[in-house]
Order: structure tokens, then C-alpha cells, then sequence
């Protein structure tokens, strides 16, 4: 096992020391804190949607460990431009590749070999799972 | 390298396990100690040889397992130096004892507006159990700040004593830092207001002789699993006059006298606080890890301890951009740390990867990392297993996190 070629690859670490689109967003349509109890990792995920449902804008802030906040700014930079339904398809096939599934993903794919460390898995889907509370959140909080 | 790591190591054979190609690294024992064979063995021999029921049988197998049970009790008492033994109450842990001293002693005996002292550095265990009580019958808690040390606030813990205290509960050893704590003065000065003292003393029973007629506490709680027995069993020492005007906290079987629909006739301490069939395999394990670390002795295992301490802080605070967080003048070999620019996290995760096994996270101390304003901390915790083989191992991994992550 090496755990710079499975946990830790480049891509992550980039992500890690200079996180994209990592600020708080003024007036977001939607936002939700992610945390986990567990090791204190801790970010607020903020979409902004229009009308017709698509994401014009995505961003996060907080604190947490290099696959958690690489995640989250990955996920910000791949939700861009989605409809809600497509945003959540993704969240769910992510799941499924962050737990040992095979797929296709583009720059995501370096989350593969997160399953290995299951104890990590979490860290990978915080951030993606505050998004999906954003977004659920809408329909008896919505701040439009 | 120390002669007591050398004597006991074969003693402790999982130290012979590889993890992730490494031989491995044990520094988590401030969270559950390993376990020697003399102690699998007992708990075994429990199971094999007299697996029945306690207090209840008239047969020779009860006979055994009671013997075996009490007789664990009888240890427990002349390790914290009990002046009797129906001061020692079994439970399924520290948390299980601090609920107890809350649930049986202070709902009952505290009023509205009356004030329990708690220090910041308190692991959850001996926070959570006062802050219910409170929400529920509007007791007020005070709190004894943490210096930038790591060390209690003396000055300022003395300012918080009052006509309304009447408990300061606090632990001997900082699970998360590791400093050492001056209970004495805490206990004398609680009873001079009147108070009564709790000790938490999960962290310090793995390192420190403890004589409780010396400190003259009313209540010590302490658990099996970091002082080299099993997981599930724990003590709550309470003095006897307290125990004796306590209600039960849970009821059932073993802690009654006599019940009928119309009455109920509870059981004398220790019994009354023992409800249901105990951790009987648990008790004697315990009882057996005792006897192991008394036939060790404090005295060695103290000095091996802080050599170890002393050489593991020396070897991270050479390492560049490291941290330690709790620089306490009196520590047990505990010691938390940061590195700049890493989540402890993943440094934790690097570090297994090398068979470095090491906590990261808030230590169930959530207080106390928000006072050094942390979400978490990286904690490597020594014991009489440990060698100086495992500070330079421990010290090579982190030089890893740094290649990787910086």
C-alpha cells in the first residue's frame, strides 16, 4: 500500500494547499454546514441557482483535512454550470466511487482509492453532502 | 533502550504484529491501553472455567465466579488504598461511574442555582453528565480556565469557590495534553468551601500511584481498558457515608433486598449501584491487570515513562514547522501536536500508513481544543510497552507527512 499513489495523489494536494473557489458567497439562494462530530472538520457549501434551476455559482468555506477540502473544492468546480437534478446524480455516483465503485468522473476519479481507508470516506463526501442539504433545503427554507 | 520495555515486551505479543508492512507502532494508549497475556489470560480462564453467574447460585461454579468477582473488588480497593471495599462499585467505566456520582449523588443532594466547578480541559465524559444535570434542575456550572500551557488556572480556581460549590469535578491527567493536575490542592480547597470532589482519574491510573484515603476525594472514577484490562468494566470509588445515603441509579436484579408490587428494599453499597448481572470476565481482568502493574511497580513504571517523554519531546520539537499544545511543567507521556499547514488528520492517516498508530482528532475534549483555538490535534501517548525505537520511528513518520503534504 502506498499511500501517496491512493489517498494522497497530486491532485488532491494541489487542491488542498490552494482550494478553489474557497470563500463565503454574499446572498447565495442556498447554503448548508457540513460536520463531522467525528474530527471536527467543519464547512459551509453556497449555491447560488436561477430560475431555471442550473447552478451559476458554487462556493464553500471552513476548515477540515486535505481530502475533505479538495473535495469540496472540486465539487465547486464541477457543479458549476448544473441543473439540481444533475448536481445530485453526481452526488450520488460519487458516493458510489468514493465507496469502491467504479466510474468514470474526469478529476474526481482521484478520490478512487479513498475506499481503501474507510475511516476517510467521510471526509471525501462532507462537503457533497452539505451541498444536497442546501439543496433539499430549499423547499421549506428557500431564501429567494 | 529501557530494561522494562525489554522485560515486558514479550508479554504483550500484538507488538509483534506488522501493519501496513511496518512493524507496528503503538502510541494510542491514551485512548485504550494494549493488553498483556496474563490479563487475556485471566479473562479467559473466567470464561473456561467458572462462566456462571454471581451473588445468586448455590452451586460451586457461582461460588467460583463470586469469589473471582469479589476478590477483583479486594484489588481494586488496596490499589487506590480504599479504607473499605464497599467503596468500590463496579460499573462499565469512567463515564458509566461520573454518570452515576451525578444521577445518584448530586441530582439528589443539589438545589436550584447551585454550582458544580468543572475545568476546561475536561475529556467529554466529565462535562456532558454535569451539563445535563443542570439543564434539567437548573445547577450552574463554573469553569476553571486553561492557561496557555496547558495548565489550570490555580489563581483563578479559587475565585470560583463559593457558598453555593458543592462539587469540583476534575481529572487528574488531561487525557489531551497530558498535564499532570494539582488535585490535592483542588480536593482541600473544595472541602474548605464546603464541596465535595470528584476525580477523574481514567488518565492518571495508568501512570501514578493513587491513594485516595491520601487525597481524601469523595468520589474517583476510573476504566479498565486504559489501565491494561478490558474493555466495558470501570470503578466509581465513592466514601462509604455517601454511598450509604445514595439512591440507586439503575434498578434490577442484584441490587434489591426484597421487592414486592407494593415495596421495594434496596440492597447496601457496593450492591445497590450494581444492578443487573455484572462484567463479571471484566472485573477479573481488571483485577489481574492490577496485579500486573503493581508487580511492575509505579516507581519504574514512572521513571520509563518520562524518559520517554522527555525523549519524544525532543525529537518533534527539533522537527520543522511541529508544534506541541500543552507545555505543562508536570505531564504524563502524552503529547499532543500540530503541524503547520496539515490537518491532524492527515497526518494521522500518513503516519498508520508507516504502522504508526496515533490519535487524530478533539480527544473527546472539545472545550479544551477550542481554547488553543484547534479543531484537532495530533496526540502520541506512551506507555511501559514503548520504546525508543517507536520516538524515532514516530519521528521519521511525521518527517513523511511533511514530504508529502508541504
Amino acid at each position: 500500500m502506498n499511500i501517496s499513489d491512493e489517498l494522497y495523489q497530486q491532485t488532491i494536494l494541489d487542491y488542498n494547499r490552494s482550494p478553489r473557489n474557497f470563500h463565503k458567497m454574499e446572498n447565495p439562494t442556498h447554503f448548508a454546514r457540513g460536520l463531522n462530530p467525528l474530527c471536527g472538520d467543519d464547512y459551509t457549501v453556497y449555491l447560488r441557482v436561477n430560475e431555471d434551476d442550473m447552478i451559476e455559482e458554487v462556493s464553500f468555506d471552513g476548515h477540515g483535512c486535505a481530502v475533505s477540502k479538495a473535495s469540496a473544492s472540486l465539487m465547486t468546480q464541477e457543479l458549476k454550470g448544473k441543473t439540481l437534478d444533475e448536481a445530485r446524480c453526481l452526488f450520488h455516483t460519487f458516493q458510489e466511487l468514493a465507496t469502491g465503485k467504479e466510474h468514470s468522473l474526469g478529476k474526481l476519479n482521484v478520490f478512487s482509492g479513498v475506499w481503501k481507508y474507510p475511516e476517510r470516506v467521510k471526509c471525501a463526501v462532507l462537503a457533497w453532502h452539505a451541498m444536497d442539504s442546501a439543496l433539499s433545503g430549499k423547499k421549506t427554507t428557500s431564501t429567494e | 533502550m529501557s530494561s522494562l520495555y525489554e522485560q515486558i515486551r514479550a508479554d504483550f505479543p500484538i507488538l509483534g504484529k506488522k501493519v501496513n508492512g511496518h512493524p507496528l507502532t503503538y502510541l494510542d494508549s491514551a485512548a485504550a491501553s494494549l493488553k498483556p497475556l496474563p490479563v487475556i489470560e485471566a479473562v479467559e480462564r473466567f470464561y473456561r472455567e467458572m462462566p456462571a453467574n454471581v451473588h445468586r447460585g448455590v452451586h460451586s461454579l457461582s461460588r467460583e465466579a463470586t469469589a473471582a468477582y469479589e476478590g477483583a473488588r479486594e484489588t481494586v480497593r488496596k490499589f487506590i488504598n480504599a479504607a473499605r471495599i464497599e467503596e468500590i462499585v463496579f460499573t462499565s467505566g469512567t463515564t458509566a461511574s461520573i454518570n452515576l456520582a451525578a444521577r445518584s449523588w448530586a441530582a439528589t443532594q443539589l438545589r436550584k442555582g447551585d454550582e458544580i466547578v468543572l475545568s476546561h480541559m475536561e475529556h467529554h465524559s466529565n462535562i456532558v453528565p454535569w451539563k445535563m444535570l443542570c439543564e434539567e434542575n437548573g445547577f450552574i456550572l463554573k469553569i476553571i480556565p486553561v492557561t496557555d500551557a496547558g495548565e489550570l488556572d490555580m489563581e483563578a480556581f479559587h475565585s470560583l469557590l463559593g457558598p453555593r460549590t458543592k462539587l469540583v469535578a476534575v481529572t487528574q491527567v488531561s487525557n489531551a495534553l497530558g498535564t499532570i493536575n494539582p488535585v490535592e490542592e483542588i480536593i482541600a480547597a473544595a472541602h474548605a468551601h464546603g464541596a465535595l470532589a470528584l476525580i477523574d482519574a481514567a488518565q492518571s491510573a495508568p501512570c501514578m500511584p493513587i491513594d485516595v484515603q491520601a487525597l481524601d476525594c469523595d468520589f474517583l472514577a476510573f476504566s479498565g481498558h486504559k489501565l491494561f484490562g478490558p474493555t466495558g468494566i470501570g470503578v466509581l470509588y465513592a466514601k462509604a457515608g455517601l454511598l450509604e445515603d445514595m439512591p440507586p441509579f439503575l434498578g434490577g436484579g442484584d441490587m434489591i433486598l426484597s421487592v414486592s408490587f407494593e415495596e421495594i428494599c434496596y440492597n447496601k453499597p457496593p450492591y445497590r449501584f450494581e444492578a443487573g448481572t455484572p462484567n463479571i470476565a471484566g472485573a477479573v481482568g481488571l483485577g489481574r491487570a492490577i496485579d500486573y502493574v503493581r508487580a511492575i511497580g509505579f516507581d519504574r513504571i514512572q521513571e520509563h515513562e518520562q524518559n520517554l517523554l522527555r525523549g519524544a519531546t525532543a525529537a518533534l520539537n527539533s522537527l520543522e514547522g511541529v508544534r506541541i499544545i500543552g507545555t505543562a511543567e508536570k505531564k504524563a507521556a502524552v503529547i499532543s501536536f500540530v503541524i503547520d499547514g496539515v490537518h491532524p488528520h492527515d497526518i494521522g492517516s500518513i503516519v498508520d500508513s508507516c504502522g504508526v498508530a496515533i490519535r487524530a482528532g478533539h480527544h473527546c475534549a472539545q472545550p479544551l481544543m477550542t481554547r488553543f483555538g484547534l479543531p484537532a490535534t495530533a496526540r502520541a501517548a506512551f506507555s511501559i510497552y514503548n520504546s525508543e525505537d517507536d520516538i524515532e520511528r514516530l519521528a521519521a513518520a511525521v518527517h513523511k507527512v511533511r514530504e508529502i503534504m508541504l
